[in-house]
């Protein structure tokens, strides 16, 4: 009983810490970026400028960068990681499960910066052929103008898918795994195809699948380096994949070592601001939105009591 | 069962705010200048600063060790700003920046620091044109190319200074520095000086809003960019440069002379100054009048405070930078970078007497 307790106390003592943690982060970001947000006030969230001469400082080029970037990987990078979760648990030839599992686990393992020069040897360039073999008529597009440097949004949004899939798949496969057999066997008995059963478990299992889609999303919208070598650090509002662009996460990280002002480091402390508490509500909505579809339809339960009269008859 | 629950979290909740309130409230600077070692003992002084001259300053700390074995130089290449704010929060006892503290930053310290030029950098303007060679540069129109109004590399202000030279009509991509940096510092302050218009629209700090351009991370960010884009045009200290044997360009100086960039036109720029040398060595050789200067070359200087409690700390710190500007600039040349002229390292040995060592 006495253990019981202590063991109660204890979980409950790291439970409380962890809010603790989170709040101290906010204040701490709060208390050391005021001199900039009593400088800017809301102004900051909207002006365009990022101009450490003159000391006028504004966060959305960073905050569009980021939202971009993190938006069009994670619509690419969704796709294909259930798509993998899909092949590994339904699919899949036994003796191909583990080196796929393996595999996809160790995307997960490379460091940040592997990928970013990665990015700079491999993708950069490749990114620079795409572009110059598109098609003039398409080249037009807002969304396709700029000239061909290789570094810019693209770049970056797919060097996040590539590092947002093994998050997303892994999670999704465990989900995956854990829907009851009853739910496939149930679609096979109502004629279902190989295809339908899998939408079957995937449905039954949506609320799993946001969670794992949100857990990239949160990787996708903190990820440093990688898009710092990239982007093109371009502080810009522009729609298209080609232009150079900036991310909060990699404005930080280049700028905050120099800064030697009070005003341009409140500045930058403000853009982390900005990020925890974009962060906050991205996940806050993911949750709200697991909640809606978890108690708006609860999957369909057998009766306890209905199964001994099916077996009797 | 209830009240018993409650009253375990109301004990847990108490023992994490504890906790985390410890952890805060114990986290205080330790006093760099603590108690004087024992004679004999071995001295630990802590340094942190630019990164442009990390490489040579730790060759140098590593033989002063090695011929002083009882002191011990330890050196964080943070950044500039970063050595600034720790020298100023008195965290370390020197530092090292490659560009000069403001007036606001000196008076804002808690005590006289004395600047001490101890290498020169350049930076070159490093391109990426296949077929194409030396290309020459005046300052006005390298500014107008990073301001984005030079478009083209065969624009008639490029072909100007470049008779005879067949230039592509590929777009010029502007490659600069994603993250604060000296090298920054000294390619605006050459910007500003040669053009009215870069010194209005952009001005001069360790990190600018730049008007055209892709950035990289690094003095190796840009050189990597520069390398793989096609057309593109970038600055990188001198050392990068000639290491990755990169292209770059000559610059014309005030004189009028189209200079490439080595340790001797670098040491030139300095010279030039040396006999206008304000007390305080706070200043910019960038633009130098001078025969054979180059006029992208900048100081890198390390910071002391003129009356330290520490004097042990001190007399070694001084010590050091005497033998550094003497014997050390020796290994300056070895790695690229362009030794302090004799006359400058006069000025400095006399300006030194004024840093309290007892």
């Amino acid at each position: 009983m006495r253990r019981d307790l202590g063991f109660r106390v204890g979980t409950g003592l790291f439970g409380v810490l962890l809010i603790l943690i989170v709040a101290a982060i906010g204040f701490e970001l709060a208390r050391q970026s005021m001199l900039s947000v009593q400088k800017f006030g809301l102004g900051f969230w909207t002006s365009s400028t990022w101009d450490p001469v003159a000391g006028e400082f504004g966060a959305l080029p960073f905050i569009w960068g980021t939202l971009y970037s993190s938006v069009l990987a994670l619509a690419i990078a969704t796709p294909i990681a259930i798509g993998i979760a899909v092949f590994i648990t339904e699919l899949c030839p036994p003796w191909l499960r583990q080196p796929l599992v393996f595999l996809t686990e160790l995307l997960a393992a490379i460091p940040s910066i592997v990928y970013g020069l990665w990015g700079i040897f491999v993708l950069v360039p490749a990114v620079r052929w795409f572009q110059t073999s598109l098609p003039d008529s398409l080249r037009a597009l807002p969304i396709f103008t700029g000239p061909p440097l290789g570094v810019g949004m693209l770049a970056a949004t797919l060097i996040l898918a590539v590092m947002v899939v093994p998050f997303t798949s892994s999670v999704t496969r465990e989900v995956l795994k854990s829907v009851p057999m009853a739910q496939r066997e149930g679609a096979y008995a109502l004629g279902a195809t190989r295809f339908e059963a899998i939408a079957a478990a995937l449905f039954y299992a949506r609320t799993g699948i946001i969670g794992a889609v949100m857990l990239g999303f949160g990787r996708a919208l903190g990820e440093t380096m990688a898009v710092t070598m990239v982007i093109g650090n371009n502080p810009q509002v522009s729609a298209s994949l080609f232009a150079p662009q900036y991310t909060m996460a990699a404005v930080l990280a280049n700028e905050f070592t120099e800064a030697a002002d009070q005003l341009y480091l409140h500045a930058l402390t403000e853009i982390g601001l900005v990020l925890f508490i974009i962060t906050l509500v991205v996940n806050g909505l993911s949750r709200l939105l697991i909640w809606s579809m978890a108690s708006s339809s609860k999957p369909a339960r057998v009766p306890a009591a209905a199964l001994p009269a099916a077996a009797e008859a | 069962m209830k009240t018993v629950l409650f009253r375990s979290y109301i004990r847990g909740v108490a023992v994490a705010l504890a906790v985390v309130t410890a952890a805060c409230g114990g986290g205080t600077a330790t006093d760099e200048g603590a108690a004087v070692q024992a004679a004999g003992a071995t001295i630990q002084i802590n340094g942190a600063g630019a990164t442009f001259p990390y490489p040579i300053y730790s060759k140098w700390f590593d033989e002063y060790h090695k011929q002083h074995e009882t002191i011990e130089i330890n050196y964080q290449s943070i950044g500039s700003g970063g050595g600034i704010r720790q020298m100023s929060n008195e965290t370390v006892f020197f530092g090292a920046t490659d560009g000069p503290m403001t007036d606001e930053q000196l008076k804002a310290a808690p005590g006289p620091i004395l600047h001490l030029p101890m290498v020169l950098g350049a930076d070159v303007p490093v391109y990426n044109l296949p077929g194409v060679a030396d290309l020459r540069f005046t300052g006005p129109l390298l500014a107008d190319i990073f301001l984005g109004k030079v478009k083209k590399w065969n624009d008639p202000a490029i072909a100007a200074v470049n008779a005879g030279v067949t230039l592509p009509t590929t777009d010029i991509t502007v490659v600069h520095r994603s993250d604060g940096s000296g090298t920054t510092y000294i390619w605006a302050d050459y910007l500003a000086k040669v053009s009215p218009e870069w010194k209005d629209r952009v001005g001069v700090s360790t990190a600018v809003n730049w008007p055209e351009g892709v950035g990289g991370k690094g003095n190796e960010g840009v050189a990597g960019l520069v390398s793989q884009t096609p057309g593109s045009v970038g600055y990188v200290e001198l050392i990068y440069a000639v290491q990755n044997k990169m292209a770059f360009g000559a610059v014309q100086n005030v004189n009028g002379e189209f200079v490439k960039a080595t340790t001797e036109s670098v040491t030139a720029a300095a010279a030039a100054v040396a006999n206008n040398m304000p007390a305080d060595f706070r200043v910019s050789i960038t633009n130098a009048a001078g025969p054979g200067a180059y006029p992208v070359s900048s100081f890198t200087w390390l910071l002391l405070y003129e009356a330290p409690k520490d004097t042990a700390r001190s007399k070694a710190m001084v010590d050091f930078v005497k033998w550094a500007l003497t014997d050390g600039q020796q290994l300056s040349s070895q790695l690229g970078y362009a030794p302090l002229p004799a006359a400058l390292v006069a000025q400095e040995l006399t300006a030194l007497e004024r840093v309290k060592t007892q």
